[in-house]
């Protein structure tokens, strides 16, 4: 399975290694290096490269490249999918996976690479384990370990690892005992089509061992699904509930899709007119965004980035909202227009300035919106209930709903 | 304060050694472009900053980043000091460092003594990262290792399962020859323990210890077979991990637990998931019917069946009947339904891979109505991150050719954003492409127009490609599509434009003669496009389909050689190929400028422009010499040739970059384990196979040696030439092959022989039989040479004009409109396309095959190999020796890595000309070093060889690093004898006696003969030179392709076409003295045969008879 990890950086500087089975000298990631360089930018890495003797898989995270070295035949995903969990347990230790808090935490990272893979086959990567088995850093545990001396490490056994239920540690005891359900849907859309994914994330604390049912008011609307491990598939098969004994702390209980057949609303629309003058050189910029069926809520956070093509050379504009930034080397226009409030619409004109001597572009830009509405979950789902077995005290429960964009695309 | 006060008793002078030393790091720290490098330490703990303030000198050394060799033993004196303490903390400190170090893949290797007296540790962290360290440097330090041992074996007989677990996972971590008995009576221990997590860690060390020592298999088997008993969900994912890697091939393990562990699976965890999903998948479709075996039949590829032509009767009866013609209604098996239920929740599971793998089983597993189920979780899938994006991709690329309704209601979520990276922008595109049909092409192509204005241009020469491809499969939107494309030939991108000449040339290949407006417009862009494949194909456009503009084209070919010199080699190619079509439709004008062209390109300094010139003059210009050939010149050159097939990339399974188990399955994975292995196992497997079979296939560089013209000749000028010059490219091709690949077939054949005898390889033998049948097809159809010929003779100026092209345009128009009849005619093209499609695609040069043996398919062979023999002729190649077949590479051990002490060293005997002297054996030496240290100075010391004997090309290895393999070719002439070459091997420290000794069949190298020849130097070579011998031929040899490769396995021979069928004649000469070797072998009835063979050297003769009676009858 999994030979051995190398972490790059941006800059190709290989900043941790771990080897599971003998040592692969690190002279395979020039194999790497000749692809980053061939691909250009690092989006378009290939995820899996052949060399001579081994494979690499590479996951891009967060400008660090995990490159895990493969020297028999091993699904790909099953590579791909570790890598990005490695990263997302660092970055549930570290707050952030970046190529500092790695180096910062250099000893922890080994410790936690050690347990997550046997042999180069997957251990334990439940993040309540190996909190169990590692203690995350705190600023208040390294001045206490300072003090006494004791270890990041924990010295009782994670007997969690034994358990039928491997997401959960054993012995949780809060004195508040909370649930809260993040419900997030993200828009996506290029042209006529749009769809909604949404997720639901839990932050759970709780005491003992709760055995917690969520029911919706209306799960006719969710079409795919995905789920975390602890769900009983078979409840939800036929009762369409989610039943399951949470994890301890923040975890995703469920991932869904919004059946297509449901038109989607799309809660905002943008009025454009770009246009490059054939002689000349000089265009016409002019966009606007307004609010469409958002039920009363605010567009938040509504933020715009158009790539110009090449022959721009700068632009100026007014914005009527907001700030603008154009990069001229990456040609990338940035408008960070904020909160939308009516019946002001916020808008962008101006005049592009073109390369004289090129010629006129071809392609007219596509425009990528962000924006955020709180309280409002864009395809109607509600949670009905959450109800709480196995357990005699009674937790505060809550549930917030958040709508995103996507990938928000709209062609010009 | 005790650990500052023990820092500060360091000795004095180490003290004072350091602080010279200091001031020259402290400033190359400054220099030190990373400042970040610093946090690395500072971070390393706060105690350390409270030792660093009291004793700053020697702390500040282990601080700086840019250490340099000289310092590290004191750094190291330092550590060790720390280590040495009592102090729990100093020591944590010291192991902390160290293993940053090791994270950074500094060599910390000198501090094993001192790190192992802490294995004992009682601080858990302390003890935890001691580990990390052993299980680092114990396979360096193994005497050194061996002291901790003890240690984990009292872990062994804790009380607590924890602690048993652990220390089972280190011990078998770490990498000692010595403990293998040690490990295995733990292993054995553990898998019987109560608590079901030690058994978990039992599994997991397993194949560590099988890796360490393949001798201890079959104990291991037994292990496994009682973990594989075990009913907890915690230990099934790793036993089925173990049983994978260690004995894949004993599937009758998995009968008694199939059910149970069917059951258990979505309680396991899901990497475990993912593991035994990919065993399931491979048991159920070697154990169960295929539940769309009806559909499979019916399909275009019946050779794409499920279990292929599976001829192993013994194992699966109910697979043989499924094969008969009468079969009962499918009725699915229970236990095929129990995994296909039991797998389906998991399609919901958040791991991606665990998706792909029930996908995977349900697109194999599941009759057709229900695999629609996967699409939706697939197209879930798209939502993650871009990697899992790409493979993901490239599976729905490849489903999406067998099942298209499966995704087309998902179409719209393969459309494209700006924002994706090129990677997946192409296999999105490939998708849409696949998905695109009658009813949904109009929306497809309106979003592919979109894409065409796309900046990123590697996306649109993928989308114009892609519109071509819509354009050969969907006959409504040809029209659309090519003026679309002919618009694009006015883009301003030389690239799109280029792009776009080169996807018109193939679809007006499928109707030329409604479109010669277009062919003219396209002559005209040929002083503008510089792209050199948009010129060739222009170019080729104009030759091949010269009557439709004649006037243009002898001017074309006045304008092309004006500028012959300064064109790129595929360019100069097609020039001369429309030189010699012009001159055999238009002598009267061409020929003067034909010879002008033919004249510079004899010049030229490329050997295969000059080789096709002389070619193509003895071809189409007749001389006394010429023969017989010249009158089919035109037949030859202009005869009716069929369009390609743009089709999927993906098609037949093959994966564009790697061996994701997904996509290899239909084809390779399963030959993976049923490769046949007549051969005895190799008792010695030194290292592990770097590649598995699938892998290596996967490669498109690794068999495109086999005698197909690659792809983009077979589409740019699918002409007769060719054969003839996809010839020569493989030879070159061969020599300029790295070392590296021929490991790599070295390492892939052990592999293949590792595998289970058992089973069978029908049907990767299968395909390859059919693929090759097929290319025979292509042949004949391109050189279907017949009846008579009309070779002009006429002289006359070149005189063409420009201001003809306008009054021809008319009289063009209407031969349009009449040849809108002529498309069921196309129809009829297109089906035989189909047949031959294999041919066409990228896939077949990169198809599993390794070409065993020439083309059975005579008639047409015999025609190439009169060509060959004709394009040869004037020229000085030093002999007619063939590129000789490589399906039958057998290694041989030289050294022993026991008796090399570390050093390995094997040979085979490559079956090339050996290049600097070509009456020397080639042999090819790999060199490995298994050792902890390097090899210096390899090199050969008094060759002690017999008289007449010569040995050349030996480069001595300067250093080999520990771990490295090195290959080398050895030239030897053995003066036609089989007496070994003995020589010494010399390493700056030892010699070794080495002897190389040949097999007979290996002393001779093939040559090309013609029927005529062979018989005519049979006759020579009568009497005593004449040996016949009787055999019995065996079942599973009676078959041509089975005799023919056994035959050529054994003797490098060359196949001479036969005319008759149970007659196959093979010529080679003796690589020393060039005596002829002809051997003739006859069929009959009942599996009789007889033997022939004729050489002058009787005594090579003898011995070849034997050789090959042994291949044959055994």
């Amino acid at each position: 399975m999994i030979h051995s990890l190398f972490l790059i950086n941006h800059t190709g500087d290989i900043f941790l290694e771990k080897h599971w089975k003998s040592v692969v000298s690190r002279s395979v990631c020039d194999y790497f290096f000749e692809a980053q360089e061939k691909a250009g930018e690092a989006d378009n890495v290939p995820p899996v490269i052949p060399t001579p003797h081994h494979y690499l898989v590479s996951t891009h995270r967060d400008r660090i490249f995990f490159v895990a070295v493969i020297q028999s035949e091993v699904p790909p995903l099953f590579v791909i999918e570790f890598l990005h969990r490695v990263a997302e347990t660092l970055q549930d230790y570290f707050g952030e996976c970046t190529e500092a808090a790695i180096k910062d935490n250099v000893v922890i990272v080994y410790e936690l690479l050690e347990e997550m893979l046997d042999n180069g086959f997957p251990l334990a990567t439940e993040s309540n384990i190996l909190k169990e088995l590692i203690k995350p850093p705190t600023i208040l545990r390294s001045v206490v370990n300072t003090i006494t001396g004791s270890s990041n490490v924990g010295d009782q056994l994670p007997t969690g690892q034994l358990s039928n239920i491997p997401w959960r540690r054993a012995g949780v005891k809060y004195t508040n005992n909370e649930a809260y359900f993040d419900v997030t849907e993200e828009i996506d859309a290029i042209i006529d089509k749009s769809e909604i994914q949404g997720v639901i994330d839990a932050c759970i604390k709780l005491t003992g061992m709760p055995d917690l049912t969520l029911s919706f008011m209306n799960p006719r609307l969710l079409d795919d699904v995905s789920f975390h491990p602890c769900v009983r598939f078979k409840r939800w098969e036929s009762e369409r509930v989610l039943s399951f004994i949470p994890p301890d702390g923040n975890f995703r209980l469920m991932s869904y899709h919004v059946s297509s057949q449901n038109l989607v609303a799309i809660p905002v629309y943008i009025k454009h007119n770009i246009s490059f003058r054939e002689s000349g050189s000089t265009g016409r910029f002019d966009v606007t965004i307004g609010p469409k069926q958002t039920m009363g809520k605010t567009v938040e956070s509504v933020l715009m980035i158009i790539h110009m093509p090449k022959g721009v050379l700068n632009m100026t504009l007014t914005a009527a909202q907001g700030t603008y930034t154009f990069d001229p080397v990456t040609k990338m226009l940035i408008w960070d227009i904020g909160k939308i409030t009516l019946p002001k619409l916020p808008t962008l004109r101006g005049v592009i300035s073109l390369q004289s001597t090129a010629p006129k572009p071809e392609e007219n830009p596509t425009i990528s919106v962000q924006f955020r509405i709180q309280q409002l979950a864009v395809s109607g789902l509600k949670v009905n209930r959450l109800d709480m077995y196995g357990e005699r005290y009674k937790p505060f429960k809550g549930v917030k709903y958040v709508t995103k964009a996507g990938k928000f695309q709209v062609r010009t | 304060m005790k650990p500052m006060q023990r820092l500060l008793q360091l000795p004095v002078s180490a003290v004072k050694l350091l602080k010279p030393l200091c001031q020259e790091e402290g400033q190359s720290r400054m220099l030190s472009p990373e400042g970040g490098q610093q946090s690395w330490y500072n971070a390393v703990q706060p105690d350390e900053l409270k030792l660093l303030k009291s004793s700053a000198a020697p702390e500040n050394q282990e601080e700086d980043p840019a250490e340099s060799g000289h310092t590290q033993p004191i750094r190291h004196d330092d550590l060790k000091e720390m280590l040495d303490s009592n102090k729990d903390s100093l020591k944590l400190e010291a192991m902390k460092r160290i293993v940053a170090m090791i994270a950074r893949g500094k060599n910390t290797s000198e501090l094993f003594p001192a790190v192992v007296k802490n294995v004992a540790c009682k601080n858990i962290e302390v003890k935890k990262l001691v580990y990390v360290y052993l299980v680092r440097y114990a396979e360096e330090q193994q005497d050194l290792a061996l002291l901790s041992i003890s240690t984990f074996q009292r872990g062994l007989k804790d009380p607590n399962q924890l602690i048993r677990a652990s220390a089972l996972r280190v011990l078998s971590s770490i990498r000692v020859t010595i403990i293998v008995p040690i490990m295995m009576l733990a292993i054995k221990e553990a898998a019987s323990d109560m608590s079901p997590y030690v058994r978990k860690t039992a599994a997991h060390a397993i194949p560590k210890l099988y890796s360490l020592d393949q001798d201890q298999k079959d104990q291991l088997i037994e292990v496994i077979e009682k973990l594989l008993a075990d009913k907890t969900t915690l230990v099934a994912g790793s036993v089925v991990m173990a049983f994978e890697e260690v004995c894949p091939e004993r599937i009758d393990l998995i009968h008694k637990n199939y059910r149970k562990l069917c059951n258990l699976l979505i309680d396991v965890e899901e990497w475990g998931q993912v593991v035994i999903i990919n065993m399931l998948t491979r048991y159920a479709r070697t154990q169960f019917l295929n539940p769309n075996h009806n559909e499979s039949l019916l399909e275009e590829n019946p050779d794409k069946t499920f279990y292929g032509s599976d001829d192993e009767e013994s194992k699966q009866e109910e697979m043989d009947t499924a094969l008969l013609p009468k079969r009962k209604p499918y009725v699915m098996d229970p236990d095929h339904r129990l995994l296909l239920r039991n797998t389906k929740p998991l399609l919901q599971s958040r791991n991606a891979a665990v998706v792909m793998a029930v996908a995977q089983l349900y697109f194999h597993l599941a009759p057709k109505a229900e695999v629609g189920v996967i699409a939706k979780a697939l197209v879930r899938l798209l939502r993650s991150h871009s990697e899992v994006q790409f493979v993901v991709l490239q599976n729905v690329a490849s489903m999406s050719i067998k099942r298209r309704g499966m995704f087309e209601p998902h179409l719209k979520s393969f459309y494209i954003r700006s924002t994706d990276p090129t990677q997946i922008k192409v296999l999105k595109l490939e998708v849409m492409t696949n998905l695109a049909s009658e009813t949904n092409i109009s929306i497809i192509l309106r979003e592919f127009q979109t894409y065409i204005k796309s900046q990123d241009k590697d996306f649109v020469a993928g989308t114009i490609q892609a519109i071509g491809r819509c354009a050969t499969n969907i006959d409504e939107v040809r029209d659309t599509c090519l003026n679309g494309l002919v618009q694009l030939l006015s883009n301003r991108d030389e690239l799109v434009m280029a792009e776009s000449v080169v996807v018109i040339k193939k679809l007006l290949q499928m109707q030329p003669s409604q479109h010669s407006d277009i062919i003219r417009h396209m002559a005209k862009l040929i002083d503008n496009i510089m792209v050199p494949m948009a010129r060739a194909s222009i170019l080729w456009l104009i030759g091949e389909y010269c009557e439709h503009v004649p006037k243009i084209a002898p001017d074309v070919l006045r304008k092309m050689a004006k500028s012959f010199t300064n064109e790129e080699d595929i360019v100069k190619l097609q020039i001369i190929n429309l030189a010699a079509k012009l001159y055999l439709t238009n002598s009267k004008q061409t020929k003067l400028l034909t010879q002008y062209v033919l004249n510079l390109a004899k010049y030229d300094q490329n050997y295969d422009i000059r080789d096709r010139a002389r070619f193509i003059r003895q071809l189409i210009v007749p001389t006394e010499k010429s023969g017989v050939l010249s009158k089919y010149a035109k037949k030859l050159f202009l005869a009716q040739k069929p369009a390609p097939v743009l089709e999927s990339s993906f098609k037949g399974g093959r994966v564009v970059t790697h061996g994701d188990v997904f996509i290899t399955v239909p084809d390779v994975g399963v030959s993976e384990w049923t490769k046949p292995s007549g051969r005895e196992k190799r008792k010695e497997k030194v290292e592990k196979p770097f590649y598995s079979d699938s892998e290596g296939e996967s490669e498109p560089t690794e068999s495109a040696d086999s005698e197909s013209p690659t792809a983009s000749e077979s589409e740019s000028m699918s002409e007769i030439e060719s054969a003839s010059d996809s010839r020569s490219d493989k030879e070159s091709d061969e020599e300029t092959k790295s070392d590296n690949e021929k490991n790599k077939k070295k390492a892939r054949k052990e592999k293949s022989k590792k595998r289970d005898e058992s089973e069978d390889s029908g049907q990767s033998e299968g395909e390859e039989k059919t693929v090759k049948k097929r290319k025979g097809k292509e042949e004949s159809s391109s050189a279907s040479s017949s009846s008579s010929s009309t070779s002009e003779e006429s002289s006359s100026e070149n005189s063409s004009s420009e201001s003809e092209e306008d009054s021809e345009s008319d009289t063009e128009k209407k031969s349009r409109k009449k040849s809108s009849t002529a498309k069921p005619s196309l129809r009829a093209l297109e089906a035989k396309q189909k047949e031959i499609s294999l041919l066409d695609l990228d896939d077949f040069s990169s198809s599993p095959t390794f070409q065993t043996s020439p083309s059975p398919n005579t008639s047409s062979k015999s025609l190439n190999l009169d060509l060959q023999g004709l394009t040869l002729t004037d020229t000085t190649v030093p002999s007619e020796v063939v590129s000789p077949s490589l399906g039958a590479v057998k290694t041989y051990e030289l050294l022993h890595r026991i008796t090399g002490e570390g050093l390995s060293v094997e040979y085979c005997f490559n079956r090339r000309p050996f290049s600097p002297d070509h009456t020397m054996v080639s042999v090819q030496m790999q060199f490995t070093n298994n050792s902890e240290t390097e090899l210096k100075n390899l090199r050969i010391g008094e060759p002690k060889l017999q008289a007449g004997m010569r040995m050349q090309g030996f480069k001595d290895i300067a250093i080999l690093q520990p771990g490295q393999v090195a290959a080398d070719t050895l030239g030897i002439d053995f003066c036609d004898s089989t007496q070994a070459a003995n020589f010494q091997l010399c390493s700056q420290t030892r010699q070794f006696y080495m002897s190389i000794q040949p097999p007979v069949g290996e002393l001779i190298m093939p040559v090309f003969m013609t029927e005529n020849t062979f018989k005519k130097e049979q006759g020579k070579l009568m009497g005593m030179n004449e040996i016949k011998e009787k055999l019995t031929l065996p079942e599973q040899f009676r078959s041509d392709q089975a005799i023919v490769q056994r035959v050529m396995s054994i003797a490098n021979l060359g196949r001479v076409p036969c005319g008759l069928d149970n007659e196959y004649r093979f010529a080679a000469r003796t690589v020393s003295g060039g005596a002829l070797v002809l051997v003739t072998l006859v069929t009959k009835d009942g599996g009789m045969a007889q033997l022939t063979i004729n050489c002058e050297k009787m005594v090579i003769g003898t011995m070849l008879v034997k050789d090959i009676m042994q291949a044959l009858t055994q």
